[in-house]
């Protein structure tokens, strides 16, 4: 009797002698076939049956921060303590520039940027489509999306089976999750800022970890929205152990001042901003997104600036 | 609350700014004295905050910034082999134009006060300019040089050119909890105290500024001379300990972001932090604690 054991990365049975059930899985999807754990982490027998998880961060990310970073650590952390669950991959997906926010870059900027700051990273990736469509479109459009990516690369991935023996299980697909920070969660009671039916598709088909942070009460905003509340099994809180309130607007701001900002973000990060002159006093004074934004306000942009990007509707 | 000089708000903006020339601006260096037991993006923010803060009051030019990791002999529970510490803030400041690490403070057998480091440091610094120097009237190290007429003379031949004449003041760089540690009996020798807020000056980086105001206040010591301490806000809670991270570490979660990323390495390289390590110096008594109280009793 052959001993199959389960792939810990994608949870797939595989057979002896293989890594990967799936030869050639695209890089993305697998992080070069390493497992995803933080450093140290006891990987139980138990991680070889968990569900595959992928984090998807929607934001400006104007810039990107260590604070954005960090969201996916902590989320992975505490998705992988739960015992249920494997982080294979981590997609940062830059918000379009018709977002229309006051002060935002060019998203082949933030796009940029994030990768940078993605070079030290094996397991997260910066995904250009959203910012490089027509139009603005809201985080559940971003999430079906992705979402439909994934299912798209595994099953052109299966094929016959390797030694016709044994037939291996359908690809286990992952779960895409919406990662946020607490204030994102909050902004789902704002009036019209997000479609109750997103809101409800998206923790219910989807899923959402919420990074907690300074100020915000996430459990309390959950308990104050019947949607959230019944598919809070959906809504995963995680605790960011080392409290690091750094904010994008911060950083803007200390530019614009010519104050310094590193240790805040990475130094690649820092070197592109200077190298394109991005958030100098003149450039946030630059007509472009003001002028647009003059007039007609539409409901997802009603929603002030708060400091933390990666959020929904309020970017 | 107690007045506190426009010099020393704790504000991000910038108070008046005196349009000095560069010669007659003030050299500094600053100093950061403590474990880093790791060192993390927070002492390094520090460094930043601190430079931004005395160089945005046209007064000073802050020339140099030095991490100076204490000693083993410190005695500090869960404090590892001085070797590695000094390694990983080399590596931190690594792509660093200004901050640097000096190892002599840990390479002393016994534990060095931070007065002692101060004046070591400012000895050199004087050492290193001293074959540039007339004989000056020599005073006290530490105390602003009066330089202003050999200044203007200076400023009428090369205006751009500093003053190479000025020997850069130490300052010491911290956060609240050194400046609250002044009042831990027996941590702090009180002439030490008056030493470092007299004799060179200290650099507070805070978040809560009102805090540190109070406590100045209510030192006759710190009062005496807060002029020379200056309370630099940091508006970003940036609560990156060392023992968090220490802490993170053992429980297998992710450091990263919060070090940086050479350190990080460096640290899952030579599995540096864990239980065991954490226990190092375990119920042994803090080296200035347990000099101060034995010099106490003599």
């Amino acid at each position: 009797m052959r001993a199959y054991k389960r792939c810990g990365c994608t949870a797939l049975l595989l057979e002896p002698g293989t890594v990967h059930a799936l030869p050639a899985l695209p890089e993305t999807l697998l992080g070069q076939g390493r497992v995803a754990t933080a450093v140290g982490v006891d990987v139980p027998d138990k991680m070889k049956t968990r569900i595959p998880v992928v984090l998807l961060a929607c934001g400006s990310f104007n810039p990107i921060t260590n604070m954005h970073l960090r969201l996916f650590e902590v989320a992975r952390d505490h998705l992988h303590q739960t015992g249920m669950y494997q982080v294979v991959q981590g997609i940062i997906s830059p918000v379009n520039d018709k977002y229309r926010k006051k002060d935002l870059a060019a998203a082949q900027h933030r796009v940029a940027m994030v990768r940078l700051a993605l070079q030290t990273s094996d397991w997260i990736r910066v995904d250009p489509w959203e910012s490089e469509q027509a139009q603005w479109m809201e985080t559940v459009k971003v999430l079906r999306h992705h979402h439909s990516e994934l299912l798209s690369s595994l099953s052109q991935t299966e094929g016959p089976d390797h030694s016709g023996s044994v037939s291996l299980e359908r690809a286990a697909v992952p779960e895409l999750k919406l990662l946020c920070g607490a204030d994102v969660l909050k902004t789902f009671q704002t009036p019209n800022l997000w479609k109750d039916e997103h809101i409800q598709e998206i923790v219910e088909k989807f899923g959402v970890v919420c990074v907690g942070r300074v100020g915000h009460d996430a459990k309390g905003y959950i308990s104050a929205s019947p949607i959230l509340q019944r598919y809070q099994h959906n809504i995963h809180l995680a605790r960011e152990p080392v409290p690091n309130e750094i904010s994008a607007t911060y950083i803007r701001q200390a530019l614009g001042q010519g104050r310094s900002v590193k240790y805040l973000l990475p130094d690649a990060v820092i070197s592109y901003i200077k190298d394109h002159n991005l958030y100098t006093r003149d450039s946030s004074w630059k007509g472009e997104s003001t002028q647009h934004n003059a007039g007609e306000r539409k409901a997802p942009r009603a929603m002030p600036e708060t400091s933390h990007s990666s959020k929904g509707e309020a970017r | 609350m107690p007045f506190v000089k426009t010099t020393r708000e704790v504000s991000d903006q910038q108070p008046q700014i005196v349009n000095m020339e560069n010669s007659e601006k003030t050299d500094v260096v600053l100093l950061a004295c403590g474990s880093f037991n790791p060192v993390t993006n927070m002492h390094l923010r520090l460094f930043e905050l601190a430079k931004d803060y005395l160089n945005g009051t046209g007064k000073y030019r802050v020339i140099k910034g030095i991490i100076s990791p204490v000693g083993d002999a410190y005695k500090k529970k869960g404090l590892i082999s001085a070797h590695h510490r000094v390694i990983m803030a080399e590596l931190a400041t690594k792509n660093s134009e200004w901050v640097e690490v000096d190892t002599w403070e840990s390479l002393q057998k016994d534990w060095v006060e931070t007065a002692e480091v101060l004046r070591y440091h400012q000895k050199k610094l004087e050492a290193g300019s001293c074959h540039q120097q007339d004989s000056p009237v020599r005073e006290k190290p530490g105390r602003k040089r009066k330089w202003a007429e050999q200044s203007q003379q200076f400023n009428q031949k090369k205006s751009l050119e500093p003053n190479i004449k000025d020997v850069p003041q130490v300052k010491l760089l911290c956060g609240t909890d050194i400046l609250e540690s002044f009042g831990v009996p027996h941590l702090w020798k009180s002439e030490d105290i008056t030493k470092i807020v007299g004799d060179y000056g200290l650099i507070c980086v805070t978040r809560a500024g009102n805090d540190a105001q109070k406590f100045i206040y209510e030192s006759d010591v710190l009062w005496k001379h807060q002029n020379n301490i200056h309370l630099v806000n940091e508006w970003i809670t940036n609560d990156i300990s060392s023992t968090k991270i220490r802490r993170a570490l053992r429980r297998g979660q992710s450091i990263r972001y919060l070090v940086p990323e050479l350190v990080r390495e460096y640290i899952e390289k030579h599995n540096l932090y864990n239980s065991e390590s954490e226990e190092r110096n375990a119920g042994v008594s803090l080296a200035p604690l347990q000099r101060n109280i034995a010099d106490a009793k003599l």
